[in-house]
């Protein structure tokens, strides 16, 4: 039960936050379900009266429903920007297939008997629309009102993803940070909407046919009432911040800040994938980054220094089996070639090349070991096999690729890669499952995800790069048996980022820099 | 009262009316009977613009109604069909009121007339005013059909196979009433049908329509003893004899009965076919008797007067 009792105290902690994020997420589904009833009911409507036009609007609702969430969503930022605005939108266009495809059918499959003898009775067409032929198909209009519904709950979850907030911010966060507790108070809230709202509209649907008049009026009435949950934030003209969900729950990311640096900035969770991109189109102002990440160089960005070192070192170094050491002693001298040779800003260039440039990081890899004289062609030798792992992302990929012609060209040894390990914990057991053999791994991780040592300890080691690697480079030999090799140079820590351009005007430098201009404003 | 003048409608390369022309007299039933697509439908519903005509005419006590408001036009005339068209989510009080409300009759109004109808169709109103048509039987709910079309007492009826949806027993149990509601016996009626019985028992004229066109236009001795072409005749082959007897109405061979007295008792009216009173004659061992509703005059119907008119019907041809 001890997880349960924590979920409820993770819920009583962060009351506030979750019933705003609910308050949000609601606001976010009416608001689109409104604008969906209200432009796809008329427009089921027309094309069960012009009947040549349904194929078209039909196809063209599927064809937007088929568009993978993330992608709309992504697909948004260039036209609307972030927020609140691109996340409706994109919500709305997911409400409208099925609300267009119920109204059409339910008008559609209304008694063509009733609709003749109310033609033959005198009813004029908007009679015949609002008293004979709504309220006949009412119930399977309201039944695709329900699936919007709990399509748009679902969906508005991702809206976290672009700066709109909702149950999303919880639920992204939880994943980022392994935090099972913050993801099931996300995600719990978000399936109980889901089930709330399907009831209460499964009741509606299950109404007396004969009441279905009252309805027509009913409903918008609850949608608007609903979505005007959602007040929409005044226009500020502070500056604004950008954090990932993960960024949002760490003791060394936004909690941090706001410890450390007593930093109060107004800010929106938004996803890594386009944050940068909301960052060069001045949507952001200061978005939480990593130092070494190829779009810094791509949009035209600088890191701020971290003066009160909260973020804490992440130097990249081989984790190796100290068993394949010992096998093959010509192992880490090969290695070790890498030591010292890659700075920040030349890790930022080389990720440049991969992540912008779109090149291959096989031939990054291999233009850099060329430029510095490190390249030797591939011996083809047989002496045994070692086996590379990688996470998946471009840094990691080029950092082994550099490792496998190292090896080759210099070791009789063969490479064997095993690319795209998922995350940290992936990788890190296929090692010491004896999976692969080494991966390159950051200080940083190794001792907050990995080794979880105690706060003061944390405290302690923080803002010595040395000491963090030592300190890890130990108990790795001591409880596991790997072995931390020398660092490469650079250190791919979160960092904080503003526009070149704007961070010279207001001449901010540092993040307390940063912390005076918020104040002062 | 109608007057129909070269109705024709096309669909595309198909012909589904084809130059068809009639006029009914007020107070006139005309039946237009015919296999179906033989346009007969198609005909009844471009009376209410339903369905529009390609070309032709229609006049309405003498008004081209094609230059009317297809819904005015609609609220003056009954219709009933088929499948009856009662709205499910109307009770039976308001679906007969829903062309008073559209001629927005004041309230009082339309629940005395509504109480009215209900009465006469013998659907007690206490009983069925708040009811759904989901909870009626077949044979009921025709008869709220029938009280929505007489709502506003149109002058107009229009029916397309009112009786079509009926099991047999139901649908003879139904005819009968129907031809005896007062309601109906002053309307000028259009009614479409399949069914030969159907059309020889209710029509006061018929129209035997096929592929569109109009066959033959006639009352019903005469489309069974004077038959305008071989199409007719084959048309009726089957029940011939059957039909040599309902088309026929006592009052047409009033001339020929012998006279009785005032004082008798009567069980024919003079509107009841020769077939109807054949089946009282054997029935009934008793001389038989029928009253002119009219004159008040009594005569006798002997089953010798009805052979002899028969076969002089039969001679004529």
């Amino acid at each position: 039960m001890e997880e349960q009792q924590s979920l409820w105290q993770f819920i009583a902690q962060q009351s506030d936050k979750l019933w705003q994020q609910t308050v949000t997420h609601i606001g976010l589904t009416f608001t689109a379900l409104l604008i969906a009833v209200l432009i796809g009911l008329p427009l089921g409507v027309f094309i069960a009266r012009r009947q040549k036009f349904a194929p078209a609007v039909l196809g063209f609702a599927g064809i937007l429903q088929t568009i993978p969430s993330i992608a709309l969503l992504g697909f948004m930022i260039p036209l609307l920007g972030i927020g609140a605005f691109p996340a409706i939108a994109a919500l709305f266009l997911y409400a409208l297939l099925p609300i267009i495809r119920n109204t059409y059918t339910g008008i559609k499959e209304v008694d063509a008997a009733v609709v003749d003898a109310a033609k033959g009775m005198g009813m004029t067409d908007a009679q015949i629309l609002l008293k004979v032929q709504m309220p006949l198909a009412m119930p399977v209009i309201l039944a695709g009102i329900r699936t919007a519904t709990v399509i748009n709950v679902g969906v508005a979850t991702l809206a976290a993803y672009i700066a709109a907030g909702g149950l999303g911010e919880f639920i992204f966060g939880g994943i980022a940070l392994n935090n099972t507790n913050m993801i099931l108070a996300g995600a719990i809230p978000a399936a109980l909407l889901a089930i709330l709202f399907d009831f209460l509209l499964s009741l509606l649907q299950r109404m007396q046919l004969r009441k279905m008049h009252r309805l027509v009026i009913i409903l918008p009435v609850i949608f608007i009432a609903l979505s005007s949950f959602y007040v929409f934030s005044a226009v500020d003209k502070s500056l604004l911040a950008g954090f990932t969900p993960e960024f949002m729950g760490r003791e060394d990311g936004y909690l941090g800040l706001k410890s450390k640096y007593h930093l109060n900035i107004r800010n929106v969770v938004i996803s890594d994938a386009v944050m940068y991109k909301a960052e060069f189109e001045k949507k952001l102002d200061v978005i939480s980054g990593y130092s070494t990440d190829g779009r810094l160089k791509a949009y035209g960005l600088i890191t701020l220094k971290d003066d009160k070192a909260i973020f804490p070192p992440y130097y990249a170094a081989p984790l190796v089996r100290k068993e394949v050491l010992v096998k093959y002693a010509e192992l880490a001298t090969a290695l070790n070639l890498l030591a010292g040779k890659i700075n920040d800003s030349i890790m930022t260039e080389l990720n440049y090349r991969v992540d912008y440039l779109k090149q291959l990081p096989e031939r990054t890899a291999k233009d850099f070991l060329i430029e510095k004289g490190l390249y030797k062609p591939p011996q083809n030798g047989n002496k045994g096999t070692v086996r590379l792992g990688s996470k998946i992302f471009g840094e990691q990929y080029i950092l082994i690729n550099m490792y496998k012609m190292l090896i080759e060209g210099y070791t009789h040894l063969r490479v064997e890669t095993r690319t795209g390990l998922g995350g940290t914990k992936i990788c890190f057991d296929a090692l010491i499952n004896n999976q692969i053999d080494l991966y390159p791994e950051y200080t940083g991780t190794g001792l907050l995800v990995v080794l979880k040592p105690s706060k003061k300890k944390v405290a302690d080691l923080m803002g010595n790069r040395d000491s963090v690697y030592q300190y890890v480079k130990k108990e790795f030999a001591e409880k596991y048996n790997l072995a931390w090799l020398p660092p490469i140079g650079f250190n791919n820590a979160y960092a904080l980022m503003m526009r070149k351009e704007q961070a010279r005007r207001l001449k901010i430098r540092t993040i307390s820099d940063l912390k005076h201009y918020t104040d002062r404003k | 009262m109608i007057d129909v003048q070269q109705l024709t409608k096309t669909y595309y390369d198909t012909v589904a009316v084809n130059d068809v022309s009639f006029s009914v007299k007020e107070g006139e039933t005309l039946v237009l009977l015919g296999t179906s697509g033989s346009g007969k439908t198609t005909t009844l519903r471009m009376l209410n613009r339903l369905t529009e005509p390609s070309s032709g005419k229609i006049f309405i006590d003498n008004k081209n109604i094609l230059t009317q408001p297809p819904e005015e036009l609609r609220r003056n005339m009954g219709y009933v069909l088929q499948g009856y068209g009662l709205f499910p989510h109307y009770s039976v009080a308001e679906n007969i009121a829903i062309v008073p409300k559209l001629l927005k009759w004041p309230t009082e109004k339309i629940r005395n007339r509504v109480d009215e109808l209900l009465y006469k169709l013998q659907l007690p109103p206490e009983q069925y005013r708040h009811v759904y048509p989901a909870t009626l039987s077949g044979g009921q709910k025709q008869r709220v059909g029938l009280a929505r079309a007489l709502a506003t007492d149109p002058p107009i009826l229009l029916m397309d196979e009112p009786f079509g949806a009926l099991d047999m027993l139901t649908r003879f149990a139904v005819r009968k009433e129907f031809k005896e509601l007062d309601e109906l016996k002053k309307k000028t009626i259009i009614l479409v049908t399949h069914d030969v019985q159907e059309a020889f028992e209710l029509g006061d004229k018929i129209g035997l329509m096929d592929k569109g066109k109009m066959r033959q236009l006639a009352s019903p001795p005469e489309l069974i003893f004077r038959p305008a072409d071989d199409f007719v005749k084959a048309f009726f082959k089957h029940h011939l004899f059957q039909l040599e007897w309902q088309s026929m109405r006592l009052k047409n061979i009033w001339n020929e009965l012998p006279e009785a007295g005032n004082a008798i008792r009567a069980t024919l009216s003079a509107d009841h076919t020769l077939w109807e009173a054949m089946e009282e004659l054997v029935n009934n061992n008793a001389p038989v008797y029928v009253i002119d509703e009219e004159t008040r005059l009594r005569k006798e119907v002997t089953f010798e007067h009805l052979k002899m008119a028969i076969q002089k019907q039969k001679r004529q041809n």
